[in-house]
């Protein structure tokens, strides 16, 4: 560890691992609830309405799938940045940052088109059960990949100067969440008919 | 640059490349799966193929399994809270009628439902 005088957060690791990482890991966790709460009481609703099948056929599993792909290459990216990190290679973790980010706005790019298309053939978020959840679900995780993009921005940016290199493995962290929480919802609200 | 510090590199970093094309590859059978039409394939190859894809990104992408033993065990803690709201309420909600009770509502709803979908199968 380094012996500079430097925030608490990046310096101490009273429980044995860094504490920036170890604040990640409780977001993660409190994440886990707020996710897994809402994806277990869609779940139950899911299967107590065998009507919303129909509703979930209008999804795009296309789209779907695409979004499911550009994530995966996304988390890509963020894993060889926090590489590149180790490395001390900063800038070269500055522009996988990048190139993660660039991965979150093709996402929403996809997200919004396609909502926009559900939206102009009147599946709003008061349509039915299946739509509100739909929209809360896919809406809160868009959020989610928002904050990531913006946060990554930011550490790319220090990163870049080589510069506090341990938050790219925090934010990885948190962009890997994103993208597990996508691999549930892809077959949850696209495939399930 | 004095401030370098990174991560005290507790990772073997593997071949990620690799691990994203095998992900890549699971996508590929669940949206082939999917297009079968066939419940159990659909249920397999959708919910049992994002379980191992989502292994796969913890265990390689965020390396819980060589993290401090205490963060997978805070992680699965969690998880079996969702679990215990599952058990807890999915009875209520899946169920429209029991032993003394009956969610006439709910009853209505998948009816009207039920009549208004298109046969799909």
């Amino acid at each position: 560890m380094s012996s500079i005088a430097k925030p608490i957060a990046n310096g101490r690791s009273a429980t044995g691992i860094p504490t920036a990482r170890l604040i990640t890991w409780w977001v993660i966790a409190s994440e886990i609830v707020i996710f897994g709460g809402l994806l277990a009481v869609y779940i139950m609703h899911r299967l107590g309405h065998p009507e919303w099948g129909a509703a979930a056929a209008h999804t795009n599993t296309v789209a779907g799938a695409f979004n499911t792909f550009v994530l995966l290459t996304s988390s890509l990216c963020a894993v060889l940045a926090h590489k590149a990190a180790d490395e001390h290679n900063g800038p070269r973790a500055a522009k996988l940052l990048c190139l993660t980010s660039l991965g979150g706005l093709i996402f929403l790019t996809i997200k919004g088109f396609e909502w926009a298309k559900d939206i102009r053939e009147g599946f709003v978020i008061s349509s039915g059960g299946f739509w509100s959840y739909y929209y809360t679900l896919a809406g809160l995780h868009g959020l989610h990949v928002l904050a990531g993009m913006i946060i990554m921005l930011i550490v790319a940016a220090d990163a870049a100067k080589n510069q506090e290199l341990q938050r790219v493995e925090c934010i990885g962290l948190y962009w890997h969440f994103v993208d597990i929480v996508w691999i549930f919802l892809f077959p949850l609200l696209y495939i399930a008919r | 640059m004095s401030e370098t510090m990174t991560t005290e590199s507790h990772v073997h970093h593997p071949d990620y490349v690799k691990i994203w094309a095998v992900l890549v590859a699971l996508l590929l059978v669940s949206v082939g799966g999917a297009m079968s039409n066939i419940r159990g394939v659909v249920l397999v190859a959708a919910f049992g193929v994002a379980l191992v894809k989502a292994y796969l990104v913890a265990k390689n992408f965020m390396h819980v399994t060589v993290e401090k033993r205490f963060v997978p065990y805070l992680l699965l803690m969690m998880i079996a809270f969702i679990v215990i709201l599952f058990a807890g309420v999915a009875p209520d909600v899946m169920k429209h009628g029991g032993l003394r009770w009956s969610n006439d509502a709910a009853k209505q709803t998948v009816e009207s439902g039920m009549k208004a979908a298109p046969k799909n199968e």
